[in-house]
């Protein structure tokens, strides 16, 4: 494509390696000649770098389609997901996870980022709700602020939480700031 | 996600009010110093011929990149100051900090220099920011910025010379002036204080005069304000044989590298033979707007631009 055609957002394969345009700035001197600046996110480590294009430049575009697939379970380093229409199975490493797997629940449905048949990444539900598995007493080390103590949840991911929640309790959290929402309900 | 027109509108009331003061205070900054408003048209049969300005055609016509050509005919003709209000068309641009077609405020001053011309945005903007109640001191991305006068001025080669380590003076090489002044030399001005950037390369001269005992370069300057280029001044040139050989190189240019034809203005070239000494400026009424509404994006201060007309 057209380095004009380039907005944000839009991903891109340079020499191999799969690019999100997280910023595309058009700059142009009145009498000079156009610049585009993109800030490119590297989709499988997360790495961000500055790119400078002139104008009459070609980038190539990559062909990524979106899917829905559901998160089955994990085996060693590997995440396995499962496309809800085709249930077709693919997995995505721990590493290009990052915090997120404390998010992933089994049977929870994602957004995968696909480029032909390659998983290259996931989104996840902003909220999600998930079980408390442990919660210790409001007065141990674990206390994040003095209204707040330490719970595990269900991903073994630890969190703070309001001295109320209980073991057994499900409550929902921000995938984005990885904070505690709310108790969505009690242990029956 | 496309943001709904009625929302979008209503939220820019308030900056296209603003922008509405500041089109009646910079008439009466004209006014009162007996400038003349005119209206020359949009629609041209001739524009001037710059590489990197591609016009919209219009039947066998252009859309104006710039009401320079017809202004100065006009004081070929014996007008001595003038300015006009008017919407500009450049094709292809269109970024944070632009629209395709844009407001351009252009004003000429019979008997000044590029160093006038500069004193004249100084004066315009301090007037304009004071009538609109607001201090010298403006807030614009974050950043206050301090507008008292004077701004300080950089020649281009000192800016390029700290910034990028090189003398575009000296050496010529357009393609690494325009990615080193945007990637370089603009992040490295003070952010708390307009910019005068002075004396372009002789080659970037474009319709200014080359500064007498230093023809290596031109009287031409631009003033940036927060990082945004917001105005380009120049002592015009008058040497009309001088003219028609810039504007051939331009000529020749665009057909190699764009593939078209652009005519010769020839009646602009007969005015430049009869044009008296004068200064002119031409200031991004948008950017203006921008600065002085605080906001990052040309977005906010026009009511449809070509992504919501």
């Amino acid at each position: 494509m057209d380095i004009e055609d380039v907005r944000k957002n839009v991903k891109l394969l340079i020499d191999g390696i799969l690019y999100n345009a997280d910023e595309a700035e058009f700059m142009k001197p009145g009498k000079g000649r156009a610049i585009y600046r993109l800030k490119l996110r590297n989709l499988l480590d997360g790495s961000t770098v500055d790119r400078t294009y002139h104008s009459g430049e070609k980038v190539e575009e990559a062909h990524t389609t979106n899917r829905e697939e559901q998160y089955l379970y994990k085996e060693g380093e590997h995440y396995i997901f499962m496309d809800t229409e085709t249930f077709e199975q693919y997995f995505i490493n721990e590493a290009q996870l990052g915090n997120r797997k404390n998010f992933l629940k089994e049977g929870m449905v994602v957004v995968m980022l696909m480029m032909g048949e390659k998983p290259i990444d996931i989104t996840l539900p902003t909220f999600v709700e998930l079980k408390v598995i442990e919660s210790g007493a409001a007065t141990k080390t674990g206390t994040v602020t003095p209204q707040m103590k330490a719970a595990t949840l269900e991903t073994g991911y630890t969190v703070g939480v309001p001295a109320f929640v209980e073991k057994g309790d499900i409550i929902k959290v921000d995938t984005r700031t990885g904070a505690y929402v709310e108790r969505i309900s009690t242990k029956k | 996600m496309i943001e709904d027109e009625h929302k979008r509108l209503i939220r820019l009331k308030s900056n296209l009010r603003r922008r509405a003061l500041i089109y009646e205070f910079i008439r009466v900054f004209f006014r009162e110093q007996d400038f003349l408003e005119v209206e020359t048209p949009l629609r041209v049969p001739n524009i001037a011929p710059e590489l990197h300005i591609t016009p919209f055609e219009s039947e066998a016509w252009f859309l104006s990149t710039s009401p320079e050509l017809h202004m100065k005919r006009m004081l070929a003709a014996g007008y001595d100051k003038l300015f006009q209000i008017s919407h500009c068309f450049r094709r292809g641009e269109r970024g944070r900090w632009h629209n395709p077609e844009f407001t351009m405020l252009e004003w000429y001053r019979i008997g000044a220099d590029y160093r006038q011309m500069i004193q004249d945005i100084e004066q315009l903007v301090v007037t304009v920011t004071s009538k609109l109640g607001l201090s010298t001191i403006v807030k614009h991305r974050g950043q206050n910025v301090d507008l008292s006068l004077p701004w300080p001025k950089v020649t281009v080669r000192d800016a390029f010379l700290h910034a990028a380590g090189w003398d575009p003076v000296v050496e010529h090489d357009s393609l690494r002036f325009d990615t080193d002044l945007v990637t370089k030399v603009l992040p490295n001005f003070i952010l708390d204080r307009p910019t005068v950037l002075m004396d372009y390369p002789a080659a970037m001269a474009s319709l200014a005069c080359l500064k007498p005992g230093e023809t290596r370069v031109a009287e031409r300057a631009e003033v940036f304000i927060g990082g945004l280029e917001l105005a380009n001044v120049y002592s015009e040139l008058r040497d009309a044989g001088e003219q028609e050989n810039r504007f051939l190189q331009a000529i020749e240019q665009i057909s190699k590298e764009h593939g078209q034809q652009i005519a010769m203005p020839q009646k602009f070239l007969e005015a430049v033979a009869n044009l008296p000494e004068c200064g002119g400026a031409a200031l991004g009424i948008d950017r203006l707007v921008m600065l002085l509404c605080d906001v990052d994006s040309i977005d906010e201060v026009i009511a449809f631009t070509v992504d919501t007309a």
